[in-house]
């Protein structure tokens, strides 16, 4: 079909030099253009390498226990009022989130290329654990840095990286959150670059980062596509999944794009609302501007200094967004929506009630659009939402939420 | 000829090393910097790297980030940047200035914009630290139309094809950096530098000057005897550190300050 043609003709990306349209690229000090360069040669041997997938999957398979379900949620169903609501059950990966996905491949290529020391950025705490976790499986180093902020409301996941014999090193700079800790990784980078391997956890940073990301997590959409047509007997009409750097949401959503058919919504988070100027939206309100390493939209105040974002997802709180989204904004081939704190807190609670499933408050994010977009649809027609982590981490925010001490 | 190309010039026909300080615009305050500014000038300072700061410095050590901080907490941004050059070359028509920053906020004021700014009040030459060449097409032919130079870095970590493109890029001086890290960081192997400045050398006819890890007398020494002369950037911002704000610095304490750059004159005369 010339239209199926035209869209992966008109999907494909990136360039060779990491460009979605006029996003992405490779904006870094020259200290550490070697490296990214370096990646980049590995990265494009071992992708035509059969020997390294077939590791990548029996990894995927008996260590981080895939495929992870599709799972029709009838009470939600019912409640939304709509269409029907199929969760993508990221959050039975090992280490309970999609992160998992893209550490275990990024630490295959970080033992090929023979490095001995990962370090990694972390906001939730998500992407920290699971890169402590493949450290720890592979007798790795590791170093994650964590803004202030949030190791005070992530406590959980900080000392499961302990645990895990990772050393996290409190960021203390700028704003205290996600992006000053991939600050303090790049700086680590810079210095470290012979021995050390940076792990990034979503699809932002400098080329080849948002494309080897992306490529790890496609198994999401793999998988959904399969299990679409085997459970629903025809691809879903709608596609949610949140937004933060946008890791979970393009690995759903890469493997559906020539597929016009399929309706796509990244969910942002709206924090106190948009139009409060306290949330963590840049698609839904940003400009384009470069950050750690690419073109992108970003939250920027008029003199180009980053802003601080708000979301109660920890995981959700970062001024920019990967590349490729930007790119697919301007094409329009995913809606970019938001929801805001409250109505994650409310969906939280939904799903945990309704289906005795307790979501990540990143993912409930998704899971209040989705929602609000099934009461809008039939009910013969079908949303998948990706459930990209567990909540347990986030029990005590919730509850500090609710007055409530544990 | 550009104002740096000219000071370059004139200094290599002296036997004269380049001294370039770096400080961070707005740290602790406006005014204070601007006073800075001469006073490293009447020290012995060619050329001056002014720092535009930036909420996300991935390349900066401990020491100029916080540099940053302070200057972005006194709500200093690029716009005010360029008004405080306009006020340094209402006295002083001779000194080069560079700005050096990162991307965005030049992206966020719009290359023509910042271009058009920059030429008009007397920038000399920019260097963008997370603009490697092969993203620097839009920002360098902007600039070049206006004469401003654009300075590029070139690190340990380099490759040879790199460096050639990065000499094509490159105008003004290039920046050569003598360790792997971030601004600030200690150690200097001489050896390892003479002799990437000697390969260096076969790609381009610019002045070569180096940075990152100078900090007194001996390491501008050093460092300045292999090349056309140093940049010493976070010793000094250490000190400025201690100054108050408000303009309440006497000349005393900004005394304290540039004689960091006194005393690597004295040092880089005697090569």
């Amino acid at each position: 079909m010339p239209d199926t043609q035209q869209d992966s003709i008109g999907f494909a990306g990136p360039d060779s030099l990491g460009h979605f349209g006029p996003y992405g690229g490779t904006f870094v000090g020259e200290t550490l253009i070697a490296a990214v360069e370096e990646l980049s040669r590995v990265y494009e041997e071992v992708s035509k390498d059969p020997e390294f997938w077939a590791e990548y999957d029996y990894d995927l398979k008996y260590y981080v226990g895939r495929p992870s379900p599709l799972y029709l949620a009838e009470r939600l169903t019912a409640a939304a009022g709509g269409a029907r609501i199929y969760l993508k059950r990221e959050d039975l990966n090992h280490t309970g989130a999609h992160k998992v996905n893209n550490t275990i491949g990024q630490a295959l290529l970080a033992k090929r290329m023979g490095k001995t020391r990962i370090i990694a950025e972390t906001g939730a705490g998500q992407h920290g654990v699971a890169s402590a976790t493949v450290a720890a499986r592979l007798g790795l180093e590791c170093f994650v840095y964590m803004g202030a902020e949030d190791i005070q409301r992530q406590a959980p996941n900080v000392y499961r990286m302990k645990l895990l014999g990772a050393t996290v090193v409190s960021v203390e700079s700028g704003s205290r959150t996600l992006k000053d800790a991939m600050n303090e990784a790049l700086r680590d980078w810079a210095t470290n670059v012979d021995s050390t391997y940076y792990i990034i956890g979503t699809v932002a940073g400098p080329h080849p980062y948002p494309q080897i990301v992306r490529d790890f997590q496609c198994i999401i959409g793999r998988e959904t596509r399969e299990q679409s047509l085997e459970q629903i007997g025809q691809l879903p009409d709608a596609l949610v999944a949140c937004v933060g750097g946008g890791s979970n949401a393009i690995g759903m959503f890469h493997p559906f794009l020539s597929d016009s058919s399929v309706a796509m919504y990244g969910v942002e988070a709206g924090g106190d609302g948009v139009e409060t100027g306290r949330h963590a939206a840049p698609l839904s309100a940003g400009v384009p501007g470069v950050l750690h390493g690419n073109r992108t939209y970003l939250m920027t105040d008029s003199g180009g200094q980053i802003m601080e974002t708000h979301s109660v997802s920890a995981g959700l709180d970062y001024p920019g967004v990967g590349p490729e989204h930007a790119w697919l904004k301007d094409l329009k081939r995913v809606n970019y929506v938001n929801a805001t704190d409250a109505e994650a807190m409310k969906a939280f609670h939904q799903l945990t009630r309704l289906e005795g499933i307790i979501p990540a408050l990143e993912s409930a994010h998704a899971v209040a659009y989705a929602m609000r977009l099934a009461a809008t649809m039939a009910p013969e027609q079908s949303i998948v939402i990706n459930l990209s982590g567990r909540g347990d981490k986030d029990i005590q925010t919730v509850a500090k939420l609710e007055g409530l001490t544990l | 000829m550009s104002r740096i190309s000219e000071v370059s010039a004139a200094a290599a026909q002296q036997g004269r090393k380049l001294l370039i300080p770096y400080v961070v615009a707005g740290d602790p305050d406006l005014p204070t910097t601007l006073r800075l500014l001469h006073k490293l000038v009447a020290e012995g300072a060619d050329i001056i790297e002014l720092g535009v700061p930036f909420s996300d410095p991935s390349s900066d050590g401990p020491v100029i980030q916080r540099g940053v901080e302070r200057s972005i907490a006194g709500g200093t941004n690029l716009a005010k940047v360029l008004d405080l050059v306009a006020d340094f070359r209402a006295v002083d028509k001779i000194t080069p200035i560079v700005l050096m920053g990162y991307l965005n906020p030049v992206e966020i004021m719009g290359y023509e914009v910042f271009a058009d700014r920059a030429s008009h009040v007397g920038v000399d030459g920019v260097l963008v630290v997370d603009m490697p060449p092969s993203e620097s097409n839009a920002l360098r032919g902007v600039l070049h139309d206006r004469q401003i130079d654009t300075i590029f870095l070139v690190a340990p970590t380099t490759t040879d094809a790199r460096c050639e493109q990065i000499a094509a890029c490159c105008t003004g001086y290039l920046y050569y950096v003598s360790l792997k890290g971030v601004t600030g960081a200690a150690l200097l192997d001489t050896e390892s530098v003479r002799l990437s400045i000697e390969k260096l050398r076969k790609l381009t006819a610019l002045p070569i000057v180096i940075g990152f890890g100078i900090k007194d007398a001996d390491s501008a020494r050093a460092m300045g005897a292999l090349s056309e002369g140093v940049i010493i950037g976070s010793a000094l911002v250490e000190r400025i550190e201690k100054l108050p704000s408000n303009d309440s610095a006497t000349e005393q304490q900004l005394a304290h300050v540039t004689e960091v750059i006194k005393s690597a004159r004295g040092a880089l005369d005697e090569i």
